[in-house]
C-alpha cells in the first residue's frame, strides 16, 4: 500500500495558523483565495492588512484545516504564487499568540441588561454603544473566548456579530527581519 | 522635462520584447491593441505571425517555446481576444511552458463599465497563468515586461499574461532597460540540495537491486544538457529507464536501457518495472494520474526519490522517501558526481536478475499488432511514418486522443525538444497551431502534425496561416471517422453505447487542401501507405495527408481506469475485469 493512502485515511485533520507576507498589490489576495477554492482547501479565517507601507508589504493571517500532507501542499502551493514571499506555519513553529476582535450587538430590555454588563465585565469587553434597549460590546482575544462570549449574549437577546478574523504572531524574541531582507 | 520621453507605451512594450530576445510574436489584432500593432508595423526586429484564432496563437507560441527552449510570445486584443487565449494559457500552465501573453484592455477610465470588448482578463486568467498583471501605471510598463520574462522562464516555467489598457499603450514613457534585480526576488525558488540527502540518495541508487528511473517534462525544460545527464546516469547505474509522455526524447529511443513510455498506454515492461522496482528515481515528472494508475497499488515495495524544481510537486499525490528540490540539470550533476565518488568504494549491484526479468516482460511484445488485410492499421501508419523519416531532423506535434498515444508508442524520439504534445490539459486542436510555431523556429526541418480527424477540425482555420506564411507543415491525419479515444472508453466502460462519438459530415480533406492551394493526399490501402508518406515528405509545401485507417482499432496496451500497473490489458482479447465504480468516475 502506498503511504499516501494510509495518510489520507488514518490521519486526522488539524487546524493550522499560517502567516504570510505578500506584496500589497491588486490580485494577490485573489490568487491566495483562488488557490484555496480551486484546489479544494478550507479557509476558516483570513485577515489581510498592510504591514509595511514603504516596502508595500501586507500580512495575511490564515487559519486552515487539513492533514499534515495537505497542509504541506497548501504551504508549497502558496509559495508558488509570485507575490507571496514568506509562508510561516505558526502552529508548527512553536508557541504563538492568536487574537481576534469582535463587535457584538445585543438587544436586551429589563433585568437581563445587568446580566449582560456583568458578563461583559468578566470577559473584559468594552461597551461602545448603549441605548435603552441595546448594547454594542467590543471584545478581543482568542477565538474560543469570543465564541463563548457570543454564545452567552445570544441567550440574552437578539444579537448581531462582526468579527475581524484571527491575527497571529509567534511568541519570543524572534522576528522576520532577516527573512524580509531577502525579499 | 518631456523631451526625453520620446516613445509611446506601445513602442516601449515592443522594445522591451526585443530586449528580452523575442523575434517572433503570434497574434491577432483588434481595437484595444491598435497602438501595439502600430508599433510593430515598422519594427524590423520582430516578426508578427497573424493566426486565425487566438487559441492557436498561444499553441503556436508553445510549439515555438518547446522546440527552442525560448519564451513564446503572444499578442491578443481585449475581451474575446483574451478569452479565446485562455485554453492555450491553461495548456501552457499544465505543461509548464514559458509563454508571455500581451492582451489589450479598454482604457483605464472605462475599466469596470462593461465597455465594448471589455472582459476582466486578469480575473479570468488568474488561475491559468503563473502570474499576471494589469498595467495601470505606464511608468512601470518596462519593468513589468522584463519581470514577466524572468517569471515565465525561471523556476517551473509557465505562462504570464500582461493586460495593457489602450491609454497606457498611448502614454509617452521613458524606456527602462532590464536590470538584474530578480536575483533576490526569486530566492524562494532557489534549489535547496542538502549534501547529506544527496549522499543517501546516491547510496540508495548504488545499492538498488531493481532500480527504475522515470523521467518527465522537467528534464526537457531543464535544457538538452539535462537529457545528456539523465542518459549518463542511466549508463552509470545500468538502470532501466522509462519516460512520461512529456519526457519523450530526453533519453534516446534506441538506448538499450529504454523501456518505452510508461503509464496508461505505456509498455508492459515499463509499467511492470515500475510496479516491481525496489528503488524509483523520478526526475522532473509529477506522478500524474495517467502515470501512476491506482495510487494505493503504485510501486508498492519501492523507496522513492523525486527530483523536481517545484516543491509543491513533491509529496503531492505520492509520498516519497527523498525529495530533491531543484533544476534537473543541477541536481543530476551533483548526484552523478556523488555516485561516481561512492562508486569507487562500493560495487554496483549487477542487476542480472532484474534485467532478466525485464527481458521476459519485453517478450510479451505489448506494442505488437497484426497488420492483416488491406486496411491500414493506425499503428502501422505511425510506424511507417517513423521509418521513413528517422534519417531526417523531424519535429512531431500531435493533437489529443488515440493518434497521440500511437504516436508516443510507435514514433521514436532520439533527441529532446522534438516532440510537442498537449500532456496535462489534453487539448484537442493543439497540434496544428503548435506545428506552425515549430516550423517557424526551424524553417528547414521536417515538421509533422500527427492528427486525428476530429482534433484537426478544432483548429483547421490555421490552414490559412500555414498558407500565408508558406509553412511546409505536414498534417498526417489518422482518419477513422470516430473520436477514437472516446469510442474506445465507451466500448470498454459503457457497453459499446457510442454516444455522440461518431464524426458525421467530415470534409473531403483532399479537396479541403486544394481549396487552400496546398497538396492533399489520401491513402486507403496498406500497399500505398509508404508511397503516400514519401510523397508527403518530398512535397516542398504544406500537405494534408488523409490516412484512412482501421475504424475501430483500440489503443493498447492499457491500464484501465482505476487499475494498477500490474493490471494492464494487452489487447481486445484480454477482457478487463469490470471497471470499479471508483474507476468509472475517473477521467
Amino acid at each position: 500500500m502506498s503511504v499516501y493512502q494510509n495518510n489520507e485515511i488514518n490521519e486526522e485533520e488539524t487546524s493550522r495558523t499560517l502567516s504570510l507576507v505578500v506584496d500589497n498589490q491588486p490580485g494577490t489576495l485573489a490568487r491566495v483565495i483562488g488557490l484555496f477554492s480551486g484546489r479544494g482547501y478550507n479557509i476558516e479565517s483570513l485577515t489581510v492588512t498592510e504591514i509595511d507601507n514603504a516596502r508595500n508589504l501586507s500580512r495575511i493571517s490564515l487559519v486552515t484545516r487539513g492533514t499534515s500532507m495537505t497542509i504541506e501542499q497548501i504551504k508549497s502551493q502558496l509559495l508558488r504564487i509570485v507575490p507571496v514571499h514568506i509562508v510561516r506555519d505558526l502552529t508548527l513553529e512553536g508557541p504563538f499568540i492568536e487574537s481576534e476582535l469582535a463587535l457584538v450587538k445585543v438587544v436586551i430590555k429589563g433585568a437581563n441588561r445587568v446580566e449582560a454588563l456583568r458578563i461583559a465585565e468578566t470577559f473584559r469587553a468594552r461597551t461602545l454603544d448603549v441605548t435603552l434597549s441595546s448594547f454594542v460590546f467590543e471584545l478581543t482575544g482568542k477565538p474560543s473566548k469570543i465564541d463563548a462570549f457570543i454564545e452567552l449574549m445570544q441567550s440574552l437577546g437578539d444579537t448581531e456579530i462582526s468579527r475581524t478574523g484571527v491575527s497571529a504572531i509567534s511568541r519570543g524574541n524572534k522576528t522576520e527581519t532577516k527573512l524580509l531582507e531577502q525579499i | 522635462m518631456t523631451a526625453d520621453k520620446t516613445i509611446t507605451g506601445a513602442e516601449a512594450v515592443i522594445k522591451a520584447l526585443v530586449e528580452n530576445g523575442v523575434e517572433i510574436i503570434f497574434g491577432y489584432p483588434g481595437g484595444a491593441v491598435l497602438p501595439l500593432y502600430d508599433a510593430i508595423f515598422d519594427n524590423k526586429n520582430i516578426k508578427h505571425i497573424l493566426v486565425r484564432h487566438e487559441q492557436a496563437a498561444v499553441h503556436a507560441a508553445e510549439g515555438y517555446a518547446r522546440s527552442t527552449g525560448k519564451v513564446g510570445c503572444v499578442l491578443v486584443t481585449s475581451g474575446p481576444g483574451a478569452t479565446n487565449a485562455i485554453t492555450g494559457l491553461t495548456d501552457a500552465l499544465m505543461d509548464s511552458i514559458p509563454v508571455i501573453c500581451l492582451s489589450g484592455q479598454v482604457p483605464t477610465h472605462l475599466i469596470g463599465t462593461d465597455a465594448f470588448q471589455e472582459a476582466d482578463t486578469t480575473g479570468i486568467s488568474r488561475p491559468c497563468t503563473k502570474h499576471n498583471y494589469l498595467v495601470k501605471n505606464a511608468n512601470k510598463l518596462c519593468d513589468i515586461i522584463h519581470e514577466s520574462f524572468e517569471i515565465a522562464s525561471t523556476g517551473r516555467p509557465g505562462p504570464v499574461l500582461i493586460d495593457l489598457p489602450k491609454d497606457i499603450q498611448l502614454t509617452r514613457v521613458q524606456y527602462d532597460k532590464k536590470i538584474d534585480k530578480t536575483k533576490n526576488k526569486l530566492i524562494k525558488n532557489k534549489s535547496k540540495i542538502d549534501p547529506k540527502v544527496i549522499t543517501k540518495v546516491a547510496e540508495l541508487l548504488i545499492s538498488a537491486e531493481r532500480p527504475i528511473i522515470y523521467g518527465g517534462g522537467g528534464v526537457i525544460n531543464a535544457g538538452p544538457k539535462a537529457s545528456n545527464l539523465l542518459t549518463e546516469l542511466v549508463d552509470l547505474l545500468n538502470s532501466p529507464v522509462t519516460l512520461t509522455l512529456m519526457g519523450l526524447g530526453s533519453v534516446s529511443n534506441d538506448h538499450k536501457n529504454f523501456l518505452g513510455m510508461l503509464g496508461m498506454h505505456g509498455t508492459y515492461e515499463a509499467n511492470l518495472a515500475m510496479h516491481n522496482c525496489d528503488v524509483m528515481l523520478n526526475v522532473g515528472a509529477r506522478f500524474d494520474d495517467r502515470v501512476t494508475g491506482r495510487l494505493n497499488a503504485f510501486a508498492p515495495k519501492s523507496k522513492k526519490i523525486h527530483i523536481d524544481i517545484d516543491k509543491s510537486s513533491i509529496n503531492k499525490v505520492v509520498s516519497v522517501d527523498f525529495g530533491l528540490i531543484g533544476d534537473c540539470k543541477e541536481v543530476l550533476t551533483t548526484l552523478i558526481q556523488e555516485i561516481k565518488k561512492l562508486h569507487n568504494q562500493k560495487k554496483l549491484k549487477t542487476k542480472i536478475n532484474w534485467w532478466a526479468q525485464i527481458n521476459d516482460w519485453k517478450k510479451i511484445n505489448s506494442l505488437g499488432f497484426k497488420q492483416i488485410g488491406k486496411n491500414i492499421k493506425p499503428q502501422q501508419a505511425i510506424k511507417s511514418l517513423y521509418d521513413r523519416t528517422k534519417h531526417i531532423d523531424t519535429y512531431v506535434t500531435t493533437e489529443v486522443g488515440q493518434h497521440q498515444m500511437w504516436a508516443a508508442q510507435y514514433f521514436g524520439f532520439s533527441k529532446p525538444n522534438h516532440w510537442m504534445t498537449s500532456g496535462g490539459l489534453g487539448t484537442m486542436g493543439y497540434g496544428l497551431p503548435s506545428s506552425m510555431g515549430v516550423q517557424i523556429a526551424h524553417p528547414d526541418s521536417l515538421v509533422i502534425d500527427i492528427s486525428g480527424e476530429a482534433s484537426f477540425l478544432m483548429n483547421m482555420q490555421e490552414l490559412s496561416t500555414i498558407v500565408q506564411y508558406k509553412l511546409p507543415v505536414k498534417i498526417f491525419i489518422l482518419n477513422n471517422q470516430w473520436m477514437g479515444m472516446v469510442r474506445q472508453w465507451q466500448e470498454l466502460n459503457h457497453g459499446s453505447r457510442y454516444s455522440e462519438s461518431y464524426t458525421e459530415s467530415l470534409p473531403d480533406f483532399v479537396l479541403l487542401a486544394k481549396s487552400f492551394g496546398i497538396k492533399g493526399l489520401r491513402v486507403e490501402e496498406i500497399d500505398k501507405l509508404n508511397q503516400t508518406i514519401d510523397e508527403m515528405i518530398e512535397t516542398k509545401g504544406p500537405v494534408i495527408a488523409d490516412i484512412r485507417v482501421e475504424k475501430e482499432e483500440n489503443c493498447f496496451p492499457m491500464i484501465p481506469s482505476g487499475a494498477a500497473h500490474n493490471e494492464m490489458i494487452l489487447g481486445s482479447e484480454d477482457k478487463p475485469k469490470d471497471t470499479s465504480d471508483a474507476g468509472l468516475a475517473l477521467v
